[in-house]
């Protein structure tokens, strides 16, 4: 894939994304997790927990944090870092929003600031 | 003095003032005393100042016992419960008492009445509830707020929920009753003769809002309210006001006030006013004889509040043993309303007058009201409605007598402001307060007696706290001033937690919440963790799953279900395996299964390609690795075959295992795969704290293994043994015996109520057989086999509770549910390839 053809993507609404929840986005490499804060802030993560894989997108979501609904990891959705003693990170993607609509940059490397 | 021969005393009456002067006379002079108490009420000292939560139904009776049998043995104390004194000999120094509630004792005692000599006595018989001489006033369902009787009378008259009660008073008793019934389910309307509420305590403007809050609450409230007649045929029916309003009424409670029980004193000859006349020694006009409690009347007064009345009480139990320098003293006293949610504080004189300057904070939309009266730059009352944390320091302000002046702009602020500059966090507001400064009113304990004790005798926690200085042992509104202290001196090594937090989202434990969402009506997640101080913006995956429980537990039909908070498993009503995959187990009702069965789940193994079929260790099916996108078709298929979700990923009623019994088996006594699908079908559905698995045995060889089950039922010719809290996971334990019943019904009822019970006393994630190590087994069995009545309610609310659970959520979710759930947002991969 060229990364100079899709650099931001529209993929959903806000009202697509339950809040304090998460929905899938299938991509060539695999699934990206965008969640939706209480405070409508939205991230998104390589749908992969650091631990042992697994999908991030079905745990719970409280604050900026997800849990990890295999082995309760807490991953912290703004940074991708494991949160307290354990060690670990996601690779996270910029998401933007215009209003309601929401877009993903699935080229970034996961190193670039994102923009929520 | 040990050597001499003890001397008698006789206590009369069994309240807090007396069992607050033994507590403090047996500190003082353990020895001197042989000590007999008559109490009028079959039972022991307990806290009246808690009737109000017990009416709410917040606390029990147990928790507010002040002095439990074992006290009475081991102080050698003498206690007849169920006793009246009904003469006082002075000349021979004799009591004589009458037994008049044998039937609470479990015995009757041989003589009628029974006499014993003292040497000094202590007369505390209290106060008696005025009773408005109005028509009526004696019909059945006329009651009064003064004992545990008269809570108990309401609790019966509430029950059911259903009726209206009508208060009458709307002081601090009456509008606590008010909330208590009100929480009981009952309609209520306050009567108060005057225009504004708790006018003795209250200023015009916050007797307003505090009517504000209690008709927000559904109280009416009708104020200038005379009551001219009750009225009914037999029993209460109607109130009738001088201005011709009726009320209908099922339950009449008169709060009006109390007037000092001095007959018994009268009777003896001893000078009365208006209450006993003591002297500052606490001595009635027989210098042997002791009068304290309500029913004393000391410096002209007579009291009605607990701190002036513990006060008499170590005054007297001073003179007791000997100190004759302790003389009491009467000084201002503090007020609180015990109405969970609305917090009033009041203190000292606060009548307008011409001497008098004020200073006013209001604040409408939030609530907020305070007052304070000035004279000669020193507070001399102060009114507080909403925030009240600020009322002790004031209080401390007024009883010391401190000049304001440097302070008075920023006064009102309260004490974090007054100093001036930022505000104090709560710790240091409380290390800022001198050390005479009064912390726990009820008990009149000083914040140097608090630090004095965490570090002379090493006190750890708040229980020890309270057992060695009774600083917030009474009504507990300064639990969190005297929790500041403990931080403030032991710092990092506090632990407030006797009681382990729910999580870090919170200090509460799971108990107290699930308190408090009874106790404050709180209906949603959101509400409940502002109302609670959550500390977190929205909890976080340990607390969210428990308060969705409690809250989905406890408002039936009301609550709505957050999937949000639910773990993924329940979100999606299947299992997730460590691939990401899921498992998928239909009910199979007591393990039994048939052809059509079958073949449609060999159809929809081979259809969605599901790499695994195992049988589980509960009698059914699991298809194991089904994708996620794929559940909602595999569940249109079961479904079309007419079979339902097993809840085998919930934290609910899993499976029912069963025997073939009387059907096949030669050694079958009763119907085991009958019952079992039978507790099956009307059980499925129940979300319970954690998982629930039951088994019914045909007979006594257990093929079904109910040994070990959370509940199990083993049948015997003479019908069922219905055995709960086994364990066959982490722990394996073998189950306990509930109790035998004769028929499959007494077993259903006994093992709903059961269900049921533990679904409103087990902490999240907490098994059965943990949660009845936690509360006793033997509480279980009294509440679910002994206590017919309460095995009945219980049995009632899980029936009603189960209107709402049983809706099938795979046959939901196949017709389109929580789509959402089983289908990325957006597929980026096809885009890309278009």
């Amino acid at each position: 894939m060229n990364a100079m053809v899709m650099p931001w993507v529209e993929i959903c609404t806000l009202g697509d994304i339950p809040a304090r929840g998460c929905r899938v986005v299938q991509t060539e490499r695999g699934q990206i997790a965008v969640f939706r804060t209480a405070e409508d802030e939205v991230f998104a993560l390589d749908n992969r927990c650091p631990h042992k894989g697994g999908p991030l997108s079905e745990g719970i979501v409280h604050g900026r944090q997800v849990t990890c609904p295999l082995h309760n990891w807490v991953i912290g959705l703004a940074d991708g870092e494991a949160q307290g003693a354990d060690k670990g990170s996601v690779r996270r993607y910029p998401v933007r929003r215009e209003g309601a609509r929401v877009f993903l940059n699935i080229r970034s490397n996961g190193k670039e600031e994102g923009t929520s | 003095m040990a050597s001499e021969a003890k001397q008698r005393l006789v206590v009369v009456g069994n309240g807090m003032a007396p069992g607050r002067a033994l507590e403090r006379l047996f500190e003082a002079a353990p020895d001197a005393y042989e000590v007999t108490i008559f109490n009028a009420e079959p039972r022991v000292n307990y806290d009246r100042i808690m009737l109000s939560p017990v009416l709410s139904g917040e606390k029990s009776f147990e928790e507010i016992v002040i002095h439990g049998d074992g006290w009475y043995v081991k102080h050698g104390v003498t206690l007849y419960k169920g006793a009246r004194v009904t003469v006082i000999d002075r000349a021979a120094h004799t009591v004589t008492a009458e037994f008049v509630a044998t039937g609470n004792l479990g015995h009757t005692p041989l003589e009628p009445t029974v006499t014993v000599p003292y040497d000094k006595l202590i007369i505390g018989t209290g106060s008696n509830p005025i009773i408005l001489p109005v028509p009526g006033h004696d019909l059945p369902g006329v009651l009064t707020y003064r004992d545990l009787d008269d809570v108990e009378a309401m609790l019966l008259a509430a029950q059911g929920g259903r009726g209206n009660a009508v208060v009458i008073g709307g002081g601090l008793l009456g509008l606590e009753a008010a909330a208590g019934l009100k929480e009981q389910g009952m309609d209520v309307t306050v009567l108060h003769l005057m225009p504004t509420l708790m006018e003795r305590q209250l200023d015009p403007a916050a007797g307003h809002l505090l009517q504000r809050a209690i008709e927000a609450r559904g109280i009416k409230v009708i104020t200038r309210a005379n009551t001219k007649a009750i009225v009914g045929q037999g029993k209460v029916e109607v109130v009738e006001l001088d201005n011709g309003t009726r009320l209908p009424a099922t339950l009449v409670v008169m709060a009006v006030g109390i007037r000092p029980n001095m007959q018994l004193a009268k009777e003896a000859g001893l000078t009365v006013n208006r209450g006993v006349v003591v002297d500052a020694t606490m001595r009635t006009s027989d210098p042997d004889i002791f009068a304290l409690g309500e029913c004393a009347e000391a410096d002209g007064q007579v009291f009605g509040l607990v701190a002036p009345l513990y006060e008499m009480a170590n005054v007297a139990a001073a003179q007791l043993a000997g100190d004759g320098e302790t003389h009491f003293r009467s000084s201002a006293t503090a007020t609180k309303l015990k109405v969970t949610g609305i917090n009033l504080y009041s203190a000292g004189d606060f009548a307008e007058a011409k001497d008098r300057e004020e200073i006013v904070l209001r604040d409408a939309t939030r609530g907020q009201y305070r007052r304070l009266v000035l004279k000669d730059n020193r507070v001399i009352g102060a009114v507080m409605y909403g925030d009240t944390a600020d009322g002790p320091w004031f209080f401390d302000l007024l009883k010391r007598s401190v000049d304001v002046g440097d302070m008075r702009e920023r006064l009102i602020f309260g004490q974090s402001f007054a100093a001036g500059g930022i505000p104090l966090d709560p710790a240091a507001a409380v290390a800022a307060l001198p050390d005479d400064a009064e912390i726990c009113g009820c008990n009149g304990v000083c914040k140097g007696k608090i630090t004095g004790a965490i570090a002379g005798l090493g006190l750890k926690s708040l229980d020890e706290v309270r057992a060695h200085t009774k600083a917030s042992a009474s009504c507990g509104s300064c639990t969190g001033l005297v929790e500041q202290l403990l931080k403030a001196q032991l710092g990092e090594t506090y632990n407030p937690a006797a009681v382990q937090p729910m999580c870090g989202c919170t200090e509460l434990g799971h108990d107290e919440v699930r308190r408090l969402i009874v106790a404050k009506a709180l209906k949603s997640i959101p509400e409940l963790m502002q109302e609670l101080e959550w500390k977190t913006s929205c909890g976080c995956a340990k607390c969210r799953p428990a308060l969705n429980y409690y809250l989905l537990c406890n408002w039936p039909g009301e609550y709505l279900d957050d999937s949000q908070s639910r773990f993924i498993n329940e979100r999606v009503h299947a299992n997730i395996q460590k691939d990401g995959t899921f498992s998928v187990v239909p009910r199979m009702w007591g393990g039994q299964t048939s052809a059509k069965e079958l073949r449609a789940i060999a159809d929809i193994v081979e259809r969605y390609d599901i790499p695994t079929v195992k049988v589980t260790g509960g009698q059914r099916i699991d298809m194991l690795g089904v994708k996620k996108q794929d559940l909602p078709k595999v569940w249109a298929d079961l479904s079309a075959a007419g079979m339902v979700s097993g809840h085998a990923y919930a934290k609910g009623l899993r499976t029912v295992k069963t025997c073939v019994g009387t059907d096949w088996c030669r050694f079958g006594t009763q119907d085991s795969t009958g019952l079992g699908v039978k507790l099956e079908k009307f059980m499925w559905g129940s979300w319970t704290p954690a998982k629930v698995k039951m088994a019914v045995s045909g007979c006594p060889r257990n093929c079904a293994e109910a040994t070990c089950k959370d509940i199990g039922v083993v049948c015997v010719e003479s019908g069922y043994d219905i055995h709960f809290a086994g364990a066959a996971g982490l722990d394996i334990k073998g189950t306990e015996l509930l109790g035998h019943v004769a028929t499959e019904e007494e077993a259903i009822e006994a093992i709903a109520a059961l269900a049921q019970l533990y679904r409103e006393q087990g902490r999240y994630l907490e098994r059965i057989y943990k949660w009845a190590r936690r509360v006793g087994l033997e509480t279980i069995r009294q509440q679910v086999m002994q206590d017919g009545e309460r095995r009945r309610a219980l049995y009632d609310r899980f029936v009603f509770s189960q209107k709402f659970a049983q809706n099938d959520p795979w046959a939901e979710r196949a017709k389109g549910k929580d789509a959402h759930e089983f289908r990325p947002v957006a597929n980026l991969a096809l885009r890309a390839a278009e």
